[in-house]
């Protein structure tokens, strides 16, 4: 007994209405994700996707020195992530509840630079900080001095990683520590909390969510940087990022660079998942 | 009453935000065990008063004085007092059980302990047992209600504040756990101070009402008091629809109304009266068919009536003036509108007022 205009066509009212939508993402996103997965498993250096399929490329990951890259990738997403933690927080905590009206100029002047292209900005770091530039030129004409420059190290790419996603840090946990209703705070202090104790039972688990969204987003975006490591890094380290784009470039081996991409979205996607899991999302925001 | 020592004793305390001073002065004794409202239309700054107490506000100046000791720099969190919140402020991450077993693991309870309490709580505010691992977020608001005043409990707090916790409720809820707090109060022999917008909330429950006006306590008394003998015309008028007519005292001590020409019989003329408010509660005016059935009649024109429930009210214009009249619902009047009508009542059911 369905409604009769839902039957006969086969496709509901919503479905057909999504249509569109759907057609777009099978060409736009899952397609090239099915492609580089094909690709994995196509020959080394080979360019269609008629042959037999073979796990040599992931064979050779692991004979190769790709690892390397990999924990590089992995070590640097997390430092930055945690730096990133213990530097937003304090501003985040500051924006959402001291701040006032200064709080719309800082997010402000933190978005600008998100304006001007990344490349860009890591240039204007290496102007800074190069032998003789800004920093260091300044240093020695005015006291004499004449220190190392700190480019081309792995610390410069920390440096340049925690810039480039302050951000994505920022914003989400604002909105996360805004959500937490003052009267908590008061009331877990009216029943004998110190501040300490308001901070670690009521004012972090309830700003969770947006603190969840701000590691996520930075782990995510940090594991896929290579611009930082090579402008910045010189290549001292070297990101999984580069080695992907030196297997589908120079080295013209797109089934290898397909096989690294695969195993990064597997990896990232699997922590990303662990950690939703550990933290329901939906039930911390569920219902407020 | 006023026999108990006082727990809680506030000197001339004021708190002002520049040159508005939201609580202008206010000296109050509350005694131990009792339960006090403090009763005020939002903006009298109630609310500030509370939160001076609690320990959530500093005051500007005066004393807060908790069983002989001045307390006023004490941080909430060190004072033994507990604040029930108007959003009552559960925790929203946590179970009905860890939120009322909350101040019990900030004092390092043994979690055995904690929940044993927090079991006997669920109890005694009638909730379900199984509710201790219930989420709070599942909770329906009376519920909610309950919970918070477990949690507030549990703290085992000498003083409970309470912030319009009610307000939110519906109606017939409301009346449900008014009682419901007036039993727990009785139960624990504990310190309530309650703020409310509501008189007719404060009169079910209190011990003591402050009427509170602009900062200031206009009137403190029993609910009877402050019923029977208002002290100004912001009182009559707090405790709902009264007919108030402002009146001033002639040299041969008679007392006449401002904006028409009549002659009231009053009961008793306050100490240097000239003028003032004359208050007649509606349950006393009654219809009259004579001018010598009561001490005091007015001729006016049936306006329109109202049925509130048990009681019906009638409107009577009486010139420009609008007079309100109550009978219970089985006394109703089989009255027409636009009817002109006698109006009438005791001198000893009016109320002479100065402000």
């Amino acid at each position: 007994m369905a409604a009769p205009h839902e039957t006969g066509k086969g496709l509901s009212q919503g479905a057909r209405n999504a249509l569109p939508l759907i057609l777009f993402m099978i060409i736009g996103f899952a397609a090239p994700l099915l492609a580089v997965i094909a690709y994995s498993f196509m020959p080394p250096r080979s360019f269609g996707l008629t042959h037999a399929p073979t796990l040599d490329n992931y064979a050779d990951i692991f004979t190769s020195n790709s690892y390397i890259s990999f924990g590089w990738s992995m070590l640097f997403a997390a430092l930055t992530v945690a730096l990133l933690a213990l530097i937003c927080y304090p501003i985040a905590y500051g924006m959402a509840r001291l701040f006032g009206r200064w709080s719309p100029i800082l997010t402000l002047l933190f978005t600008i630079p998100l304006f001007v292209s990344e490349n860009v900005r890591l240039y204007g770091w290496i102007l800074f900080l190069i032998k003789n530039g800004v920093l260091l030129g300044t240093l020695k004409s005015w006291f004499g001095i004449e220190p190392e420059s700190i480019l081309f190290t792995p610390g410069v790419v920390l440096l340049g990683m925690v810039y480039v996603y302050l951000p994505f840090m920022l914003f989400p946990m604002t909105l996360g520590v805004s959500m937490v209703p003052n009267e908590t705070r008061e009331a877990a202090r009216d029943l004998g909390a110190s501040r300490w104790q308001v901070f670690r039972e009521v004012e972090l688990p309830l700003s969770m969510p947006g603190i969840m969204i701000g590691l996520l987003l930075t782990f995510v975006l940090a594991v896929g940087a290579i611009a930082e490591a090579k402008v910045l890094g010189g290549q001292t380290i070297i990101p999984i990022t580069h080695d992907i784009e030196i297997a589908f470039t120079y080295a013209q081996n797109w089934p290898l660079g397909a096989a690294l991409a695969v195993l990064l979205m597997i990896v990232v996607g699997t922590l990303v998942m662990l950690v939703l899991k550990r933290f329901d999302l939906d039930a911390i925001l569920g219902k407020r | 009453m006023s026999k108990r020592p006082p727990i809680l004793q506030l000197k001339s305390l004021t708190k002002s935000f520049g040159t508005f001073n939201a609580v202008d002065g206010i000296d109050l004794d509350i005694a131990e065990g009792e339960f006090f409202t403090i009763v005020g239309p939002s903006g009298s700054g109630k609310t500030t008063l509370i939160r001076m107490l609690a320990g959530m506000e500093q005051a500007s100046s005066g004393d807060i004085i908790l069983s002989g000791t001045r307390i006023n720099d004490l941080p909430a969190n060190k004072r033994p007092t507990c604040m029930v919140f108007q959003s009552l402020a559960l925790f929203p991450h946590r179970t009905v059980g860890e939120n009322i077993e909350f101040p019990l693991k900030i004092k390092g309870v043994d979690p055995a302990q904690r929940k044993a309490r927090a079991l006997a709580l669920l109890d005694q505010l009638r909730l379900p047992q199984n509710y201790y691992g219930k989420s709070v977020l599942r909770c329906s608001g009376g519920e909610r209600q309950r919970v918070a005043l477990a949690r507030a409990l549990a703290f085992d707090p000498k003083i409970l504040f309470f912030d319009e916790p009610l307000s939110a409720i519906d109606y017939k809820l409301r009346k449900t756990l008014e009682r419901e707090l007036k039993d727990i109060h009785r139960e624990t022999g504990k310190t309530f101070v309650y703020i409310t917008h509501s008189l007719e909330e404060a009169m079910v429950m209190s011990d003591r009402i402050g009427v509170m006006c602009a900062g200031n306590l206009v009137q403190v008394g029993t609910p009877n008091e402050i019923y029977s003998a208002p002290k100004d015309k912001f009182v009559s008028e707090f405790m709902g629809d009264v007919n108030v007519i402002p009146v001033s005292m002639n040299g041969s001590r008679t007392i006449t109304a401002d904006t028409f020409d009549k002659t009231f019989t009053v009961a008793a003329i306050p100490e240097a009266f000239s003028k003032g408010h004359l208050v007649i509660r509606p349950e006393f005016v009654r219809f009259v068919t004579e001018a010598k059935e009561a001490e005091n009649v007015l001729e006016g024109k049936l306006y329109n009536e109202y049925a509130l429930g048990s009681r019906i009210q009638y409107q009577v214009r009486v010139g420009e003036n609008v007079f309100i009249v109550e009978k219970l619902r089985q006394h109703s009047s089989t009255l027409r509108r636009d009817q002109t009508v006698l109006i009438g009542w005791d001198a000893k059911d009016s109320i002479l007022v100065t402000g």
